[in-house]
């Protein structure tokens, strides 16, 4: 019970608090998770981590103060503030994810607690899906472990751009600098295999708190920042910069026949009132009537606010649709090749129908066909024919419907997927597409952008237009000096060629169009290098600015 | 030549959403999903600083439209006066579908914390009278306002948590929770609970009070009560089957950090009339909320037992 041995003196400085109000207004929120073996310290090091920065109570101090066998002191168990559940205070491990949360004077953090223990991945996946930065426990004494690698793979493979390798027990390794460096050094190379995370290593000791919150004296060697600052600093929210919007519609909020909003969070990119979208799969367009909130319309939103948006026109939407940025919509197809992390005890079978839920739409899928099965000790690929628990994997999988989607690496929120097995309905699988496998890939929903190509001569033109057809692009040749026209055909998505039209007057189409993303581009005619040699550089150009894909990679 | 094409593996940063606006919006996400994806869903309302701003997300969730399914107050028959008239006013004012359900049979053969113990108080009183009041609307996802800050067993709570047919939990049989992407699928007679506040502290819950100006309960706001002094606890004088000894009953200058029920919920000592003073004394105070529940601390780890048989 609370005490009441003493009132609590709040000095109630109405400037204080109104001053530490903003300061809490004003903070952002970091995402990280944990993940470490079951006795390389991990609890010890997020217990530390809490008590040094001042987030524990009293109360919960006391419950975990205890004296153990051959001291007289009262010694606190730090793992013993983060290890919840009496199942796993018997076992003495950590079974399932926990969530912590603590803040500094810089920011708000969310801890996805995940455990290291072997048949708990999926544990594992789960704390590192939502997270921006994610902390691998290194036992200084032992090394880069099975473990230790698998959770960087796992966590680059879940698309987490910060890695920070706590390399710990540095007490029990006399602070050697040469131990430290000897690990950083192999999982620096390991990190840079698996793609394009960053890596932070930090020497620490969790149990005494050496760079844990305080810079440690017993590592001189060392000058880079403590643990916590590296987590204050850290940018926590980032996204690839040219991401489309996408909303995948939640639900239809229809409260009378004057209102019709179609509700759902944003997963990429920022809508405009005014924008011109497309929704899918219809393939209609329309544009932002409003964005609606409760607390008053918005000028403009971005991923990832929960918002409702109004059409100027009625157009058919449900949930399980997509609206999106016209110019850049996202891919489709109906056949898909994912990286998959298996869940369940019951293994993967092919050809057997699961559910596939993708943003709202759940729908009917078979996974046809496994290409291999990454064995995390040699991260070879190996050839199986099916996934079991705890496996990573690449497959191929056909769904009923078409999926809207982005690749998972540019993409985390429209590229991801779980699946779900009909009868148990258990969770059985995350997935994360790697790219469509079909024609409707490439040619149903352009990979290209919009762009206006202005064009001095109709030879050129002619030479622009046939290579621009052989790359599936949908292209329109004009002599019709209407802007109007043109922002018309590129709203739903076209290249437009303007024949001789002049390219002032183009520039002053873009001008009287701001926020555009479409780009606009001349061929230059006083070039005096062949026909060939130009066309290639203005499609290459063209590649370069994004406006047409990259060229394919070999798979 | 004019391009506003970017480089494709180029990344912008933010903070562009304070955590709060966070927090909100994977709320509202949480409530959309559920309202969309279930047949019959239910908010459990507890009349609490938390249920109110649950109560606020549901009502951001579904604006301009209103809130679509009902709230269920699970009355225990021994919560404080002034709950009740708040409950009262604000579903009247708000023109919520109000459920109340009650352990009427249990109240009638005189259940009671002092004669029962507060374990098979609560059993009957919260946890039976919950699943009672769940089967007999036939709900099959029940909103809680539960954080995960709270309390350790709730610490791994995931935000769909699945119940069997007998409303129970299974800690080690949680289904994994991987992005925004809920698992919504059960069987006939399962459940799911759903906690959108999930991710909240109990400071982000004042903050978002008093940005967001939400009403709550005047038993939250310092005054002089009579309460019964004990040891080194206030105990709230309202039922009279809490037998006082002289001089034990004064007038104190307090008020509560959650609200419970009145013989099991102690007060604090506190000057705290307003939110901005309740956040000031909440930074300086350094005891977790539920330590002055009494229910918590019968035993070890009791909220985990309670809540595999089926409380929140």
């Amino acid at each position: 019970m609370t005490s009441t041995g003493e009132i609590l003196q709040v000095e109630a400085s109405d400037f204080l608090i109104e001053e530490f109000l903003a300061t809490e207004q004003k903070k952002d929120l970091l995402r990280f998770s944990t993940a470490g073996s079951v006795d390389d310290g991990k609890s010890t090091l997020i217990g530390r981590l809490l008590y040094d920065s001042r987030n524990v109570y009293e109360d919960q101090i006391r419950s975990v103060t205890g004296t153990q066998v051959g001291q007289k002191q009262p010694t606190i168990d730090f793992a013993q503030l983060t290890d919840g559940l009496r199942a796993e205070r018997e076992q003495g491990i950590t079974i399932d994810v926990a969530y912590r949360y603590f803040s500094t004077q810089r920011r708000k953090f969310i801890i996805a607690d995940t455990p290291g223990h072997e048949q708990y991945t999926r544990n594992m996946a789960t704390g590192a899906s939502t997270a921006d930065l994610a902390i691998i426990l290194i036992d200084a004494r032992k090394g880069i472990l099975t473990q230790s690698r698998r959770h960087a793979y796992i966590a680059s493979l879940l698309g987490i751009r910060h890695l920070v390798a706590a390399i710990n027990k540095m007490d029990l390794v006399d602070f050697s600098q040469d131990v430290y460096q000897a690990i950083e050094k192999d999982f620096r190379e390991l990190v840079a295999s698996f793609g394009k995370a960053s890596l932070v290593t930090i020497p620490v000791s969790a149990l005494d708190g050496d760079n844990v919150v305080e810079p440690s004296e017993r590592m001189p060697w060392y000058s880079g920042p403590t643990l916590l600052e590296h987590l204050e600093e850290v940018p926590a929210w980032t996204e690839e910069k040219d991401l489309g919007f996408r909303l995948p519609v939640q639900r239809v909020i229809r409260p009378d026949q004057y209102y019709r909003g179609f509700a759902g969070q944003i997963a990429s990119g920022t809508v405009r009132k005014g924008d011109t979208i497309v929704a899918l799969p219809s393939g209609r367009t329309s544009r932002i009537a409003s964005i609606t909130t409760f607390d008053g319309d918005l000028e403009e939103a971005s991923a990832p606010q929960s918002i409702a948006l109004t059409l100027e026109d009625e157009l058919d939407i449900s949930r399980g649709d997509v609206i999106a940025d016209v110019a850049r919509p996202p891919q489709h197809a109906t056949s898909i090749e994912a990286s998959l992390v298996w869940f369940d005890g019951h293994r993967l079978e092919t050809h057997r129908p699961y559910l596939l839920k993708h943003g709202t739409q759940t729908l009917s899928a078979r996974v046809t066909r496994v290409l291999h099965r990454t064995n995390i000790l040699t991260l070879q690929q190996e050839a199986v024919n099916s996934l079991g628990m705890n496996d990573i994997g690449v497959v191929e999988i056909d769904t009923v419907r078409a999926l809207y989607f982005d690749p998972y690496e540019q993409n985390r929120a429209s590229g991801n997927f779980i699946l779900i097995d009909v009868k148990s309905n258990a969770t059985v699988a995350a997935g994360m597409i790697r790219r469509g496998i079909e024609a409707g890939a490439t040619s149903g929903t352009p990979k290209h952008k919009a762009a206006l190509l202005s064009i001095p001569d109709s030879t050129l033109a002619d030479l622009v237009e046939q290579q621009l057809l052989a790359d599936a692009c949908a292209v329109v040749r004009t002599r019709v000096p209407s802007e109007h026209l043109w922002r018309a055909l590129l709203s739903i998505g076209a290249i437009v060629i303007l024949e001789d039209i002049a390219t002032e007057r183009v520039d002053a189409a873009l001008k009287s169009s701001p926020g555009s993303a479409v780009t606009v581009k001349a061929f230059d005619s006083v070039d005096d290098s062949n026909d060939t040699d130009r066309l290639t550089k203005f499609i290459e150009d063209l590649r370069n600015e994004g406006v047409l894909p990259a060229h394919e990679e070999s798979h | 030549m004019t391009t506003l094409a970017t480089n494709k593996h180029e990344t912008i940063s933010g903070p562009r959403l304070t955590h709060l606006q966070l927090l909100e919006a994977e709320s509202i996400q949480i409530f959309r999903e559920v309202a969309s994806e279930f047949q019959k869903p239910v908010m459990l309302y507890s009349i609490g600083k938390d249920s109110s701003v649950m109560l606020r997300l549901a009502q951001k969730a579904f604006y301009p439209g209103l809130i679509p399914f009902p709230l269920l107050h699970v009355d225990t028959g021994y919560k404080f006066h002034e709950m009740i008239e708040f409950r009262d006013t604000l579903a009247k004012d708000l023109g919520l579908n109000l459920l109340v359900w009650r352990n009427e049979q249990a109240l009638a053969d005189g259940a009671n914390p002092v004669r029962l113990g507060t374990q098979r108080c609560c059993g009957l009183l919260k946890t039976t009278a919950l699943l009672d009041g769940l089967r007999e609307h036939g709900f099959d996802a029940a909103f809680g306002g539960a954080r995960r800050d709270e309390e350790k067993s709730r610490a791994k709570e995931r935000i769909f948590s699945f119940r069997d047919r007998a409303g129970q939990w299974d800690p080690k049989n949680q289904r994994p929770e991987i992005w925004n992407l809920y698992n919504s699928r059960i069987s006939p007679g399962e459940s799911i609970r759903v906690f959108p506040l999930s991710n909240w502290t109990e400071l982000d819950i004042w903050h978002y009070i008093l940005l967001e100006d939400i009403p709550i309960v005047p038993l939250y706001f310092a005054k002089e009560r009579r309460m019964i002094v004990r040891g080194d606890s206030l105990i709230p004088v309202e039922q009279s089957f809490v037998q006082t000894l002289p001089g034990e009953e004064q007038w104190v200058k307090s008020r509560l950090r959650s609200l419970g029920c009145s013989p099991c919920t102690g007060a604090i000592r506190s000057d705290a009339d307003t939110i901005p003073k309740i956040i000031a004394e909440l930074v300086s105070f350094r005891s977790s909320e539920r330590a002055n529940r009494v229910i918590d601390h019968d035993q070890d780890g009791s909220m985990e037992i309670k809540k595999r048989e089926g409380y929140f």
